[in-house]
């Protein structure tokens, strides 16, 4: 679909859009008397026979719609006379009158100074830096291929690999304690915490306290712990179960 | 029959001369006399003594470079006679294609400046933003603060390259705004002639 070819059907206007187009470009065809949503209607119309969505088409008529309704609003509301309007008749040609006079003023400074510029075009003076610095002469060497080779080839061969393993905290594994807790509840029914682990790292201890509330939740030992950094007394369920059943009975 | 041996005493004057030759060579912007008599170290009075003797030197016609007095400073430019040349060693970007709207904004930032955008739209009736755009880019004009300090529209004012490039001493040296054209009675007689036809 050529938005151009766009045949419009209005009061002021018969014929095909660019023709309306150029018309109004040379002020053949007064705008104020164009209706823009006539044309727009007609587009959609053509647009709804189609039956397809052609998006080339709507975007250069939306480009061409928009410049003609810009163009008729100025036309209709120019700024100027929007505030020309609240003055008096004699006060707004006076105030039109100067503000034209002033851009007159305007267009002669230019004049003048476009002409102050030709007839000084044949000033030169440096701005900034020197435009030519002098170029330096590179000269190499000569070379030799098999050199150029060879210090490729040191260049290719890949650097060692670094060793991180010493930035890796390491961490025994939580099974380890799990086991050592276990048996030492076979040989004692309960023990204390701190004595047991006093001597380990603070990471293998940290480990140990994870492997006792594994132990805890497993509901095979239960901890005690009289008062905040007080000795932690691990002891075991069944020995502690039938304490309390041995209280119950009793 | 030999002539006398005369011997010339240094003349400081001279001395100065040399001075302010080399400070005009190695600067790239025009050097105003307090400027020179500070980098001299020496009186104002006696850098504009010394101005004249090299101006004297280098002059239109008697020298390739040429002293001259412009942009409220002293610079040395190309003699006219070596344009041609010069014009084939480069070209002159910041007066190249300049347009109507540029010089219509141009002209009313050297006579109104410091103006804003506004300003400038207010005069030409329309939007001003690529003209003033050009104009920066091409160093002719620069912002000169804002409008009501902070959060107002920014300011615009001609630069000394644009003295240099129209050759003028100062702005001074424009034409009287009074003196262009745009006499209102004339206008206004216009205003009323159009009126009458319409209503006719």
């Amino acid at each position: 679909m050529i938005v151009r070819e766009l045949e419009l059907d209005l009061d002021a206007f018969e014929g095909p859009f660019d023709l309306l187009l150029t018309l109004v470009l040379k002020d053949e065809l007064d705008l104020r008397d164009v209706d823009v949503a006539g044309i727009v209607l007609s587009f959609l119309e053509r647009l709804f026979e189609r039956d397809e969505l052609d998006l080339d088409a709507c975007g250069e008529f939306l480009v061409l719609i928009s410049a003609l309704l810009e163009l008729k609003a100025r036309g209709l509301f120019p700024e100027e006379a929007a505030e020309l309007a609240e003055l008096e008749p004699e006060a707004a040609a006076e105030e039109l009158a100067r503000r034209l006079a002033e851009y007159r003023r305007m267009k002669e400074a230019a004049a003048w100074l476009r002409e102050r510029l030709e007839s000084e075009g044949e000033r030169f003076f440096r701005i900034g830096p020197a435009p030519l610095a002098p170029k330096v002469d590179v000269q190499l060497a000569p070379q030799d291929p098999e050199r150029l080779a060879a210090a490729l080839r040191v260049l290719a061969v890949p650097p060692p690999e670094v060793s991180l393993s010493h930035m890796a905290l390491r961490f025994p594994p939580v099974g380890q304690f799990l086991e050592r807790f276990r048996s030492v509840l076979r040989r004692r029914t309960r023990f204390d915490f701190d004595a047991e682990v006093g001597e380990l790292t603070r990471i293998e201890q940290a480990v140990a306290l994870l492997a006792l509330l594994e132990l805890r939740r497993n509901g095979e030992v239960s901890i005690e712990q009289a008062a905040p950094f007080a000795p932690i007394r691990i002891s075991r369920t069944d020995v502690e179960r039938e304490a309390s059943w041995t209280l119950r009975s009793a | 029959m030999d002539a006398p041996l005369r011997l010339i005493a240094g003349n400081p004057l001279d001395q100065l001369a040399k001075t302010i030759e080399a400070l005009l060579v190695v600067a790239s912007a025009p050097l105003s006399v307090q400027e020179l008599a500070e980098a001299a170290d020496d009186h104002p009075e006696r850098v504009e003594a010394a101005l004249g003797l090299v101006g004297e030197r280098y002059r239109e016609g008697r020298s390739g470079v040429v002293l001259e007095h412009v942009a409220g400073g002293w610079a040395y430019r190309a003699s006219r006679e070596a344009a041609e040349a010069c014009a084939r060693l480069f070209e002159k970007p910041a007066q190249r294609n300049l347009s109507q709207a540029a010089m219509e904004t141009l002209a009313i930032v050297a006579y109104l400046g410091p103006c804003t955008r506004p300003d400038i739209a207010h005069i030409r009736g329309v939007a001003a933003d690529s003209a003033v755009a050009s104009l920066l880019e091409r160093g002719l004009i620069s912002e000169a603060g804002r409008e009501d300090a902070a959060g107002g529209a920014i300011r615009y004012r001609t630069t000394p390259l644009f003295e240099r490039v129209f050759g003028l001493e100062s702005l001074s040296q424009l034409p009287r705004l009074d003196d262009l054209g745009g006499d209102v009675a004339e206008i206004r007689e216009r205003l009323h002639q159009v009126a009458e036809k319409r209503t006719a």
